[in-house]
């Protein structure tokens, strides 16, 4: 079969410049060249100081100054002071040579110990070309060996779930703070109780029946294709369990997520909004209606985007944590200014996305307060704490917002401290675009 | 080159032998089947080591979030600045991480070696139905691979939005720094991926259904071939689905349309785009998402249990149900795709649906895991190094599947979803699984593909540090997720609460570095046998299945002569009777009338007649017809 390859590489080369083309495309330049000036932006000069550096063997640990001036003098120093061996990585920052050193360290490290493991092995070749030369050779003793390891890994390994059951088990273990926290929590415990028992007995199996058939002189397998009884068995026996769970799971997760009407409106209505990289409350104020929010509103001052034409929103209230009164159902709105962040309280067993363009509710009851699970977990400072859990950016890891369960009381008292959104500034701004007349909305909706 | 080796018979191939060969048309643009399985094997070893390094780095970070490592920032430059990784590059880093894994090693590296070497080989055809498909295929996934490790030369970053590429993170480049030009090159190579799985899959399905060996019936196919078979319909199924997600997601970033966005307010600025919906990504992506999954371990499962066959030297217990189990997987996998999403404001009602599903498809994993245990009982085992590999793929996907009852429930998953515990059940189950019974793949086959063998002590040493390893790795993560430790978090020092991981995570970055040091065993191991590895014998394991009918050295076509005729099933193993404890498929009942069986005859009449007269000229018990 010919190959025609010079009508190949001109396909190929066709199929580069439209890709090049493509990458040309205002809109991919407009992406690339915003994004190069951030991360220019970003770039600060930091460099290794030199001084600082110990000879230590560990010696990885080396401090970074990120003082500007300082920076300056130790760029100069290191430049004059280090040999060639250093490279110029990026524009201010050098690397120190200790660095390179550390690094053959590990790696003639790395190779000593594959050079033992090839004596090692070698070792046991000749080991073995004696044993067979001696005619003492058996060929099953590896067999048997490996299936040993086995059993023992079996004991490790049981021994090593216990571990994590009692002690990172122990420590992960925080009852729920909620009522439907709590049925969760009941289902959380029959599943593991389930799911203990046959890890450990498939495994008991899994690992003992190597070792007990193992391959030795004169064993034969005993051949057994099929026992259907058996698989009826092995087949309804799970189909069971798992009804049983999926039954219980259905009807938890419904009475969860299917709250009555009657209820929905009678529950204290909080909104979350999630952006990058924080979360904004607001409150419903003395009418206990949220008033609208129209994304096309947002300002720098009203970075809610709340729509003021609705006098709902007129007396929405601003808070800085989320505070809720103990045993009163809430409602909470949830919804994102810019991507999907998602609302967890890990204690609570709360958890639902903050999608754009959407409104996510999660509604439920917290059963006790942040000064009894204080005392309950004897940690003064211990706080609910609510984060965010899908991924959103660079300030993912710290998105959260303290929740505070107080008494009833308190949440009032609380409640007629904060402050509302609707500013005076606001109020400013907003007379002025509204009698500035319509206009500017009616072209805002066309885009 | 294949339509000539099909349609003139073997004597006319003999008499030309090989065409012309070239290095190009040998070892780069081949059709042979045999070597394409070999491109996709090395090619996803290559992208595995680079997978793995990556979550080196990032387990670095995690471990020791406030020391500093001045030699990344000789590998990583800015994106290491001070020797401390950024927050931006630790996404991209788990996102590639995730990426690479699942798609390049898992489905291309395990799939794509293994259904090309034993499709052809196990079904007794001379090569796969389209050579030059087959050919496309690699060749669109080595471009797909090559543009995803181009995307870490991109001055913005590669794509960081993680593996699941939700947008409106991953289509709004304001919102992260990978979703510029980064996130461009994840799509087009995403899209070469997808177009390389389909030109895979029509070609094993269509191979296996047309070019099955005289006698090879459905119900006398390895299970290996049921596994590669039914993975390549559910990627057929579910890839194109991912493909429209990804165009669609492309027509957003850079066309202006608004498939998946509304009201967004980034960064200050309100974008112009209204009336999409997120969710909609979320179904187009776990459509195929989902299955997914099942693409990675049905192959591993179809592998593992051809190993714990062959090494127990027992039959497969109950081969009915083991290949029921899987078509159950294949039509279930389907329709369990909302399991992913009941927290994201799916309707809830909807996820009481998906959830009633998910936890069905744990019926015939079930049925899977307890036929392995079956079939080691009372068997004769011996212990190669494909075989321990195999008996920890049952291990892992034992406790990593069990941890799914608890994410299959959507009440219990409202506290669990995203978090740790999720990091730790998939990477038991689809990750650690699935590599096990790829390298248990790689041990056993390895003489198939070289005609050398694998060193068996290193890989002892690999299996062992790799197996203890994992645990250390994953299990400890279960725990994290049930406190509440949300993944892809940059740091833990930021909650009072994740203070006490760190300790653990310690410990795993620790067995991560030790076991990925390990795999430094196997790559030798691998890539030194190929030329000093002992010469291997025509059928080293005394397996059954008809890939080892043939010559040690590769030629084209396969076999030499006439294809062999199957007689049997593939697990004719220490039949009682017969005097040596594996009787190959190609051996004709009429030469083995001292073992056969009733059920052996399936009802032919003049097979049982013939049977019986033997029987009574050998004192042997007659058979009821």
């Amino acid at each position: 079969m010919k190959f025609k390859i010079n009508n190949r590489f001109r396909a190929v080369l066709g199929c580069l410049l439209a890709v090049g083309l493509l990458f040309s495309t205002p809109s991919f330049a407009f992406q690339q060249d915003s994004l190069a000036q951030d991360t220019a932006v970003s770039a600060t000069a930091d460099t290794v100081d030199e001084g600082e550096a110990d000879t230590a063997a560990t010696g990885v640990v080396a401090d970074t100054t990120a003082a500007d001036g300082e920076a300056a003098t130790a760029t100069t120093t290191t430049s004059s002071s280090s040999s060639s061996s250093s490279t110029v990585v990026d524009e201010g920052s050098q690397i120190d040579p200790q660095v390179y050193k550390n690094m053959t360290y590990y790696i003639l490290l790395f190779l000593i110990v594959c050079t033992v493991v090839a004596v090692v092995g070698k070792v046991l070749a000749i080991y073995e070309l004696t044993r067979k030369m001696n005619g003492k050779y058996n060929p099953f003793a590896n067999n048997t060996f490996q299936s040993v390891l086995l059993v023992i890994f079996l004991v490790a390994f049981l021994g090593f779930v216990y571990y994590g059951y009692a002690v990172w088990g122990d420590w992960a273990w925080r009852s729920a703070v909620t009522e439907h926290g709590e049925r969760i929590d009941t289902m959380f415990i029959i599943t593991t109780v389930i799911i203990t028992i046959v890890l450990v007995l498939v495994h008991i199996l899994l690992l003992t029946f190597p070792y007990i058939y193992r391959m030795r002189k004169g064993t034969k397998a005993y051949y057994y294709p099929h026992n259907d009884t058996i698989e009826k068995i092995w087949t309804i026996v799970p189909a069971v369990v798992l009804t049983v769970l999926v039954l219980f799971g259905f009807f938890t997760w419904r009475s969860i997520t299917n709250v009555p009407e009657d209820l929905q409106k009678s529950a204290i209505q909080v909104e979350v909004l999630g952006e990058q990289f924080q979360w904004q409350i607001r409150y419903p104020g003395a009418d206990g209606v949220i008033g609208k929010r129209n994304y096309k509103m947002t300002t720098p001052m009203n970075s809610y985007g709340i729509d003021f034409n609705d006098k709902h929103a007129w007396d929405d209230i601003q808070a800085s944590d989320i505070v809720i009164p103990v045993n009163k159902s809430v409602r909470f709105h949830i919804i994102s200014k810019d991507i999907i962040h998602s609302f967890y309280i890990p204690d609570f067993r709360v958890q639902i996305n903050a999608v754009p363009g959407m409104t996510n509710y999660f509604q439920f009851t917290p059963t006790m307060t942040t000064e009894d699970m204080r005392e309950k977990m004897n940690d003064p400072k211990y706080d609910f704490v609510m984060l965010c859990n899908k991924i959103c950016g660079s300030g993912h890891y710290n998105m959260q917002k303290k929740v505070v369960v107080v008494t009833e009381e308190e949440y009032k008292e609380w409640l007629s401290t904060q402050n509302k959104y609707f500013t005076e500034d606001l109020q400013k701004e907003f007379a002025a675009v509204d009698s500035g007349d319509s206009k500017e909305f009616t072209t805002a909706s066309l885009n | 080159m294949s339509s000539t080796v099909i349609s003139h018979g073997a004597a006319h191939h003999d008499a030309h032998d090989h065409h012309q060969e070239t290095f190009l048309t040998k070892y780069i643009f081949s059709q042979d089947h045999k070597m394409i399985a070999k491109q996709f094997l090395i090619t996803g070893i290559v992208m595995a080591v680079f997978a793995m390094l990556l979550s080196i780095l990032f387990r670095i970070q995690l471990a020791w979030p406030d020391t500093d490592f001045p030699i990344l920032e000789v590998f990583l430059g800015k994106w290491a600045e001070g020797g401390r990784i950024k927050p931006e590059f630790f996404l991209s880093l788990v996102t590639i991480h995730g990426t690479m894994m699942v798609f390049f090693v898992l489905t291309a590296g395990l799939s794509g070696t293994f259904s090309n070497l034993l499709i052809p080989y196990q079904l007794g055809a001379r090569d796969m139905a389209s050579p030059l498909m087959n050919m496309l295929s690699y060749w669109f996934f080595f471009t797909a691979c090559v543009i995803m490790v181009a995307s870490f030369f991109v001055e913005s970053g590669p794509a960081s939005a993680g593996w699941t590429i939700y947008p409106p993170l991953s289509s709004v480049p304001t919102s992260i720094p990978g979703s510029g030009l980064g996130m461009t090159l994840w799509l087009i190579s995403m899209t070469l991926f997808i177009a390389s799985q389909v030109l895979g899959g029509v070609n094993y399905i269509s191979t296996v259904l047309n070019m099955r060996t005289k006698g090879m019936d459905l119900w006398k196919m390895p299970l290996t071939i049921w596994a590669f078979f039914l993975t390549a319909i559910v990627g057929l199924l579910s890839f194109p689905v991912l493909v429209s997600a990804v165009v669609l997601l492309f027509f957003d970033r850079s066309v202006g349309t608004s498939f998946y966005l509304s009201d967004l307010v980034v960064q200050g600025e309100i974008l112009p785009n209204e009336g999409g919906s997120p969710i909609l990504f979320q179904h187009l992506f776990w459509f195929l998402g989902h299955p997914e999954v099942y693409i990675v371990v049905m192959p591993a499962l179809g592998l593992t249990s051809e190993i714990i066959s062959t090494n127990s030297r027992k039959p497969i217990f109950g081969y009915h149900a083991m290949v029921y189990s899987l078509v159950g997987i294949t039509v279930l996998s389907f329709i369990v795709w909302g399991h992913h999403m009941f927290v994201t404001g799916m309707n809830p009602f909807l996820g009481g649906v998906f959830m009633i599903t998910t936890l069905i498809i744990a019926v015939p994993s079930a049925v899977k895991a307890f036929n392995y245990i079956a079939t080691l009982w009372r068997g004769n085992i011996r212990f190669t190094p494909a075989m321990m590999f195999a008996i920890g793929m049952v291990s892992f996907f034992v406790s990593g599947g069990l941890t799914g009852l608890y994410l299959g429930n959507a009440a219990l998953d409202i506290n669990l979803h995203d978090t740790y515990f999720v990091v730790a059940h998939f990477h038991l189950v689809m990750g650690s699984a699935s590599i096990f019974g790829m390298l248990a793949g790689v041990y056993h086959w390895y003489p198939k593909m070289f005609g050398r063998m694998m060193d068996t002590k290193l890989g002892y040493l690999h299996f062992w540090l790799t197996f203890i390893g994992a645990y250390l790795v994953f299990f400890p993560m279960h725990f994290m997720g049930i406190d509440g430790v949300p993944r892809r978090y940059y740091t833990f020092t930021a909650f009072p609460f994740m203070d006490k991981w760190i300790s653990v995570n310690l410990l795993i970055t620790w067995a991560a570095i030790i076991a990925g040091l390990a795999q430094v065993a196997f790559l030798w191991n691998f890539f030194a046998s190929i030329w000093k590895g002992k010469k291997a014998t025509q059928n080293p394991w005394n397996s059954n299945t008809l890939e080892w009918t043939t010559p040690v050295e590769h030629i084209h076509g396969n076999w030499p002569g006439e294809i062999p005729t199957v007689y049997r099933w593939p697990y004719d193993y220490s039949k009682p009777g017969h005097d040596t404890d594996f009787i190959p498929q190609t051996v004709p009942f009429s030469e083995t009338m001292s073992s056969n069986l009733p059920h052996d005859f399936e009802g032919n009449e003049e097979a049982i007649r013939i049977q019986n007269e033997w029987n009574k000229e050998n004192n042997r018990e007659i058979i009821e017809g």
